[in-house]
């Protein structure tokens, strides 16, 4: 979706400005915002992109405003809302209701260490051979979907180059929105500053975008 | 960040009144306790992890390394995961993890301009700036521009490429060695290599750091 979270090229923000000796945390509250993302995410209802969907579909003014970790709250208090883990009277009363929904799994405290460890790798075994080689010239779709996609808009129909075959990896736009997983050939696409931004691009710089293949087509 | 200047050292004296951001988080965590969602050690164990156990440390040792070992650069520019993983990281947020070696003909730039995606078994949780509009928005049409808010100015010539974390691949730059530092142990290197040389925002000087 052509959400306020696409913020590659928007202009207006002013300067980068770095926070010297920057804390991890800039509050207690946000460590807890933190583990309640990751330990969440061991209930088994949404996916990664699942959540980044809540979050970037939340109200443009409030996405803008908000802190990230507000961002990450906002969206948790949606996600746990619309899996049916908690309920709006729950959360504005904070008093628990009956169990409606068992979770897929709840992570205990000793298993952290190993499941932070190994991850949760998003590469599949492939179904067909990669579309697109190393060299090759390809054209991103124009499109602007109501849901969930990892290609951003400053990148859509654009000519570029395929650098790298990274392997076939879990499809974000439909498994944010609960479709079965599928995988699909991921790519790295490397483009020209003129060609993403024109006369007003950078002759000597390059952009790269990690592209899915059906992002793609023969230039 | 609201709120922050609340807390200086009363940290522990507020449990009666919470700021309304504090009480909406409480409020959650009990909710999921209670209902058997969360079990609160894992959450004391994920913040232990990102607080003191994963954070740049572990990155500047794969540069360490890298600089160090030239069959180990080879394995890292081959296969970032399989790398790292030589020094025992890896995992969450950094399932697929490629490294970008800077040279004097490129310099690498990392940024995730649709959200926060970034390399947390080697460099941690990111910082706020990274995850906030400025950068995401300025990165990719203006890199210059975005390293001279940093106060780094490339060589003449040097071609910059900026990398968007559009999908689960992770990268770390691994920033150029610098001169003055031959002979010095993998230790010692480590110790120079900063959180910002390995997202590209940053370039090392032996000097300013020893």
């Amino acid at each position: 979706m052509n959400g306020p979270h696409d913020l590659g090229g928007q202009m207006g923000f002013g300067p980068v400005v770095p926070e010297p000796d920057e804390p991890i945390f800039h509050a207690d509250w946000e460590k807890r915002v933190l583990a309640i993302n990751v330990a969440a995410g061991g209930l088994g209802a949404w996916t990664i992109d699942g959540i980044r969907h809540a979050r970037e579909s939340l109200p443009p003014v409030q996405y803008l405003s908000a802190s990230y970790y507000e961002i990450w709250l906002a969206a948790l208090d949606k996600v746990l809302v619309q899996h049916g883990f908690l309920d709006e009277q729950e959360l504005a009363s904070g008093v628990p209701g009956p169990q409606r929904r068992a979770p897929k799994r709840v992570f205990a405290g000793d298993e952290i260490p190993a499941i932070l460890r190994r991850g949760f790798p998003y590469e599949r075994e492939a179904q067909a051979p990669a579309r697109f080689a190393v060299g090759d010239r390809v054209r991103t779709l124009v499109m602007h979907p109501q849901h969930h996609t990892r290609l951003p808009r400053y990148a859509r129909g654009k000519t570029g180059v395929i650098e790298r075959v990274t392997g076939c990896h879990v499809f974000p736009d439909t498994g944010a929105h609960g479709a079965p997983e599928t995988a699909q050939w991921l790519y790295t696409v490397v483009f020209t500053g003129p060609e993403l931004w024109g006369r007003d691009g950078d002759p000597d710089s390059t952009v790269s975008i990690e592209a899915w293949e059906s992002y793609l087509e023969p230039a | 960040m609201s709120g922050h200047g609340h807390h200086h050292d009363h940290d522990h004296e507020h449990d009666n009144h919470f700021t309304a951001i504090e009480a909406r988080v409480k409020a959650l965590e009990s909710l999921l306790v209670e209902k058997g969602y969360v079990d609160p050690a894992a959450l004391d164990a994920i913040v232990d992890t990102y607080e003191t156990r994963v954070g740049p440390r572990n990155g500047a040792r794969v540069v360490a390394r890298a600089w160090s070992d030239p069959a180990y650069a080879e394995r890292l520019a081959a296969d970032g995961t399989a790398a790292v993983a030589e020094l025992g990281y890896g995992g969450r947020g950094g399932e697929h993890i490629v490294a970008l070696f800077n040279t004097p003909a490129q310099h690498n730039l990392v940024v995730c301009t649709l959200c926060s995606c970034y390399p947390w078994p080697v460099l941690g949780l990111p910082p706020v700036w990274y995850k906030s509009p400025p950068y995401r928005a300025k990165a990719v049409i203006d890199p210059r521009g975005t390293l001279a808010d940093f106060g780094v100015t490339l060589s003449e010539g040097q071609h910059v490429r900026v990398w968007d974390s559009t999908a689960e691949t992770r990268f770390i730059v691994i920033p150029m060695r610098p001169a003055g530092t031959e002979g010095w142990s993998e230790e010692a290197l480590a110790a120079i290599v900063t959180r910002d040389s390995m997202i590209g925002v940053a370039l090392l000087d032996a000097a300013v750091a020893a």
